[in-house]
């Protein structure tokens, strides 16, 4: 019995410290991230990274403008969203509402492979299949555009959208959909107007999760949106080259001397992409507790 | 039952940790052969001439396996750093030592010497199906930093020219901003490619980009122009013309030691020039120096 009392204990304090491990492993981060994205302002005044509208790391003076790579970051962002929460949303609400069990048990891990396809091949397939076909269709100077970028996103985006509003929506107690046919709504009806509001907090927060994916998106941005570090217009600057965020630390990661400005504006500008993210998961978890007080007080 | 499932665990956990465990050792072991018991040297630099060393180096190791060769990237002006804070034996670069570096260097009684290692020519390219053949240095410039932006004012179709470059990491990118944009930027809406690759890709199949590209990675898929570097000649991008030094695009790659280079570093760069070794340079796809 004592025996026993003390093989718990243990096993408590190891699990206890795993967690502390990678909360600690959090604060570091954070810690030499800021650290060194801070340093670049003893330097380099912050309004004008801030406020730059050029991006020119390696001329002289240097010209460390976040604008552009902020924009650009947005606007990919903004269309991935618009083009894979909608088809995200139809697909969860057919997979828990219309498909038949059978049909659900193949179409969900099958959705799920989607989300582990390495995001090198996600790029590949852009840069091969997509590009060339979105200049030839649309007539543009070049394919390597917000477009492609948000399009490849929002297909990475989907598998979290889908299975997390997909979650939300088969949690909505049987009663209220019961209750709505029951009056006489039609199925579409008790859908649009019971099921899916009910679920809406669930298919907020899946539509965040979906935005930190997409805005913290590296390899493939980088490989299919041209890079070019240009304030874009909206919304015609969804067909024109841009360059986020992520895109510009993996490009010039590779060669910055370190202990440089530029080095640091880098750092710069992975602080302001982790506090981004950073807010973007408070906000969908803030959303997904609020789910979850609805539904107590549904049943 | 519940014994048993949690003693699996348990030996799970261990292995896992007993894997980590030696794979450290085995680094650990790997990194003081590196070190200790080998005689070995530095090369450090050029992004351009990494490849290069790396494979001289590779094919030297393979016959004296008693020597170690290192060889780390960085950037030109990395590596000459290095190499005047006397911390590596050799510093590769794609273009020749600055008089400022040259001036610190001395302050460090170290005394730079230059040895060409092989020519390296950067193709400027297009589609195939653009019938523009060739562009003066002028008209290069006015491309890239934004005052030329359709190919019709350069002799060719009514199209969009899509400037294509590097990012600034790219030892090429510098070269070409030194050679061609002479104290101008690059024009802001350029698209910038991660690799060499994605530059042809991008011009392979699209009508009205340019883009400039190591000349190992000319292919037929693209379309090398003649340049003209200001003598009011057009010279074709073609290996002859690189190796004569006619190519106004061409540039040496060096190999900067302390002086006379002495025991391996001697042997080293002995090797890179021999035939051998020169042959390596071809293979990589830079030129060799003519002797």
């Amino acid at each position: 019995m004592k025996k026993g009392l003390y093989r718990e204990k243990a096993i408590e304090s190891l699990l206890y410290l795993s967690g502390v491990t990678a909360v600690v492993i959090l604060f570091l981060i954070c810690i030499f991230l800021f650290k060194d994205g801070i340093a670049l302002f003893q330097k380099y005044p912050l309004i004008e990274f801030l406020t730059g509208t050029r991006w020119y790391p390696t001329s002289q003076p240097h010209q460390f403008g976040l604008l552009p790579l902020l924009f650009g970051s947005m606007i990919v962002t903004f269309g991935a969203i618009v083009l894979s929460v909608p088809l995200g949303i139809a697909v969860a609400i057919y997979i828990s509402e219309l498909a038949g069990a059978k049909e659900a048990d193949v179409l969900k891990p099958l959705i799920e492979i989607l989300a582990g396809i390495p995001s090198v091949v996600y790029g590949f397939f852009g840069l091969v299949v997509l590009v060339p076909l979105l200049q030839n269709m649309l007539d543009l100077p070049t394919g390597q555009n917000a477009l492609a970028g948000s399009i490849m996103l929002g297909i990475m985006a989907l598998p979290t959208i889908i299975s997390i509003s997909e979650d939300a929506i088969s949690s909505v107690p049987r009663a209220i959909k019961e209750g709505s046919l029951a009056l006489g709504s039609t199925e579409w009806q008790t859908i649009y107007k019971v099921t899916v509001p009910a679920a809406l907090s669930g298919i907020s927060a899946a539509a965040m999760l979906g935005i930190g994916r997409a805005i913290g998106e590296t390899m493939t941005v980088m490989m299919v949106t041209g890079n070019t570090a240009v304030i874009p217009g909206f919304p015609d600057g969804l067909f024109a080259p841009v360059r986020t965020m992520t895109a510009t630390i993996a490009l010039e990661m590779g060669e910055v001397p370190q202990g440089s400005e530029h080095f640091y504006a880098l750092f710069a500008i992975g602080s302001i992409l982790f506090i981004t993210t950073f807010i973007t998961n408070i906000i969908a978890e803030y959303i997904k507790r609020k789910y979850r007080f609805n539904l107590g007080a549904g049943q | 039952m519940f014994k048993r499932t949690r003693l699996h665990k348990i030996l799970i956990l261990m292995t896992v940790f007993l894997v980590i465990g030696f794979t450290f050792a085995g680094i650990g072991c790997v990194d003081k052969e590196g070190t200790t018991s080998k005689e070995g040297i530095i090369v450090k630099g050029s992004d351009t001439v990494l490849p290069l060393s790396q494979a001289e180096a590779e094919e030297f190791m393979l016959k004296h396996a008693d020597k170690s060769i290192t060889v780390i990237g960085g950037g030109s002006g990395v590596g000459i750093a290095a190499m005047i804070d006397g911390e590596v034996e050799i510093a590769m670069a794609s273009r020749s030592m600055k008089d400022s570096e040259i001036e610190k260097a001395k302050q460090n009684g170290i005394d730079p010497l230059e040895t060409t290692i092989g020519w390296d020519g950067i193709a400027v390219v297009v589609n195939p199906e653009n019938p523009v053949n060739q562009l003066t240095f002028t008209q290069l410039k006015a491309i890239y930093d934004g005052n030329i932006s359709n190919w019709k004012d350069v002799g060719g179709d009514d199209r969009k020219i899509t400037v294509i470059s590097r990012d600034s990491s790219s030892g090429t990118y510098e070269y070409f901003k030194e050679e061609i944009l002479v104290g101008s930027e690059y024009r802001q809406d350029a698209l910038v490619q991660p690799a060499t690759g994605a530059i042809v890709q991008e011009i392979a199949q699209n009508r009205g980009a340019i883009g400039y590209i190591g000349y190992a990675y000319v292919d037929n898929s693209v379309k090398a122009l003649a340049l003209d570097g200001g003598e009011g000649v057009f010279v074709p991008a073609t290996q002859e013309k690189i190796l004569s030094g006619e190519y106004p695009l061409a540039r040496q790659l060096f190999y900067y030691t302390n002086g006379e280079p002495q025991g391996l570093t001697k042997e080293f760069i002995d090797y890179v020039m021999s035939a051998e070794g020169q042959s390596i340079v071809s293979e990589v796809g830079y030129f060799p120096v003519v002797q």
